[in-house]
């Protein structure tokens, strides 16, 4: 190494200095590079707060500052005269003991809890680290009609111009995904989503079948809609079970995707006015005697 | 040979308080402005809301970090107007009092690097690990060209100075980790390896440096008595030696946009040599 003299001292900087400052950087991009992309999914517990842009550029804008949290906390604070509760751990296993623990006071646990709604993920969280976030089946969204969280954003992470109301904001969306669970599918009454639904019968209806248990009974089926749940979380937050039957999902986990080809006759019809095809050819009557 | 501690002879010569005054003010400084974060959620007094990314001052005045805009642009995100409002206001405050005052009276992760050099200083750790000064400039331009290839804020990701204020406002998570491993690498393996060689946030604010008039003045550089006391307190020990030793006919001031404005070369000096004044 120290035979080749370098030809003049910039090029004892470059080879000295400058390279290895510039491959050392890189190397710390590279490493950084492949965490950002293992950091890009959301865990499904994890909703992002209403108004929130779609989570692609929601990571562009979003610079991590936390007022959203903090105008959540002043807003429920406010309303709980100062009282608030430490929230848990924000995992769904956690999430479960805790409302557990919560059921056991009695009257003493509202539905809607001190516990505040929105929080900024951690370091090793799992969740990109500084993005606000809320788990339903802790502390579900409050639905806050002046949306105090959109209105503190600073950069339009969370869009207030997309929102005209706290009802337009499509957070996620309620899925009653155990069947074998919900009380409602064993054809009991119990209407604890639905009853707690802040877009009741629109967003959560329930639909009635036959229970082919008994053979004369209903079951009264909740059945949630689309066009108008927010995915606040309070049906989630809500459901007696263990772990709940109805779950808020990211809307991308949640809906599913007609191919951009597929028509439904009947919308096609209505909207047309008339069928769009002709009506049932008429074939010839061919009888087997009458083959050549 | 008997290990001479920078800033002894300044507390014999001027008294602790007088040799500890601008790290006292520096602290009280820090402590401060989180304490100012940490106010509203723990009483109810919001005179500050939000981290060091982006905040509320008295419920108008925004302020937003200049690294999280520029990443956030380079991600392809158009912010509102608040967010470049705030990021207009930043650049201002700190065109005035030099950029890399930040680092010194604001950033939080400067009380870890602090203890780490002190702890480095005590050991006498031989200088072990070659690392140029400009990595922080090399890292901060990869971090952009980053942000546009992904399109998403990435620095934020494991930003120190963030994660240490945001954890300390809203919780640590697995942060400790990271600063703990900052401790180390300044303590243990490069005497200011953070602050003074990779720091991008450091490196941006650097770059703000369009009419500083607060300066570090050598004015009375006619009594150095080379104790080299202030070369070994500063976090930058090179941006020291053009004015001090520049020789007659230079400039007596302190010009390079990387004094972070610490004042403690003025503590140690038992001399008296430094003092902070407007730059001419």
């Amino acid at each position: 190494m120290e035979t080749e003299q370098p030809a003049s001292s910039s090029r004892r900087r470059l080879l000295t200095e400058t390279i290895p400052a510039a491959a050392g950087a890189a190397v710390l991009a590279v490493l950084l590079g492949g965490h950002q992309q293992s950091a890009q999914a959301l865990p499904p517990h994890a909703i992002r707060p209403p108004g929130a842009l779609p989570e692609e550029d929601f990571l562009a804008a979003c610079l991590r500052c936390g007022q959203c949290v903090r105008a959540c906390e002043k807003n429920l604070r406010q309303d709980k005269g100062g009282e608030t509760t430490a929230p848990p751990a924000a995992f769904p296993t956690d999430a479960g003991a805790f409302v557990s623990q919560l059921a056991e006071l009695g009257t003493n646990a509202p539905l809607e809890t001190a516990v505040p709604v929105l929080r900024l993920a951690e370091i090793g969280s799992g969740i990109p680290a500084g993005t606000p976030y809320f788990v339903p089946r802790i502390s579900p969204c409050r639905m806050c009609e002046d949306m105090p969280c959109v209105k503190a954003c600073p950069s339009g992470a969370l869009n207030n111009k997309k929102l005209a109301s706290i009802n337009e904001a499509r957070m996620g969306l309620a899925v009653l995904v155990d069947h074998e669970n919900c009380l409602n599918h064993q054809g009991l009454r119990c209407d604890v989503c639905y009853r707690n639904c802040p877009v009741i019968d629109k967003a959560l209806t329930l639909e009635m079948q036959v229970n082919q248990r008994t053979g004369v009974h209903a079951r009264l089926i909740p059945t949630v809609h689309s066009q108008h749940c927010t995915g606040c979380g309070k049906c989630e937050r809500s459901c007696v079970l263990e772990n709940p039957a109805i779950k808020v999902l990211p809307l991308a986990q949640a809906k599913g995707e007609l191919g951009r080809h597929y028509r439904l006759g009947w919308e096609e019809k209505e909207k047309a006015g008339h069928s769009l095809i002709p009506p049932v050819l008429e074939l010839p009557m061919r009888k087997p005697e009458e083959l050549p | 040979m008997k290990q001479r501690i920078a800033g002894r002879e300044a507390v014999a010569k001027k008294g602790w308080l007088r040799a500890h005054k601008w790290l006292l003010f520096r602290r009280i400084s820090q402590l401060g402005i989180l304490g100012l974060f940490l106010l509203g959620p723990l009483a109810g007094i919001w005179v500050i809301s939000g981290t060091l990314s982006a905040s509320t001052v008295l419920g108008f005045l925004p302020l937003t970090d200049p690294l999280l805009l520029v990443q956030s642009l380079a991600a392809g995100h158009l912010p509102e107007a608040v967010a470049v409002f705030g990021f207009i206001a930043v650049l201002a405050i700190y065109s005035l009092i030099g950029g890399r005052t930040y680092c010194a009276w604001v950033c939080p992760v400067n009380l870890v690097t602090d203890a780490a050099a002190w702890t480095n200083r005590r050991l006498e750790l031989k200088k072990n690990l070659s690392l140029s000064k400009s990595t922080r400039y090399w890292l901060l331009g990869f971090i952009i060209l980053l942000c546009a290839a992904t399109g998403s804020i990435v620095w934020e990701l494991v930003n120190p100075v963030t994660v240490l204020q945001r954890g300390l406002l809203f919780g640590m998570g697995l942060g400790w980790l990271l600063i703990a491993a900052i401790f180390v690498f300044d303590a243990f393996v490069l005497r200011h390896g953070w602050c003074g060689h990779l720091c991008p946030v450091g490196a941006a604010y650097s770059l703000i440096r369009f009419a500083t008039l607060l300066r570090v003045k050598v004015a009375g550089r006619a009594r150095c008595t080379d104790c080299m006391d202030c070369f070994a307190v500063c976090p930058e020990p090179q941006v020291i030696r053009p004015a001090l030793k520049g020789g007659e006919g230079s400039a007596t001031v302190i010009a390079s946009a990387n004094c972070l404005n610490c004042g403690r070369c003025i503590d140690v000096c038992p001399q008296e040599v430094f003092s902070f004044a407007k730059r001419t």
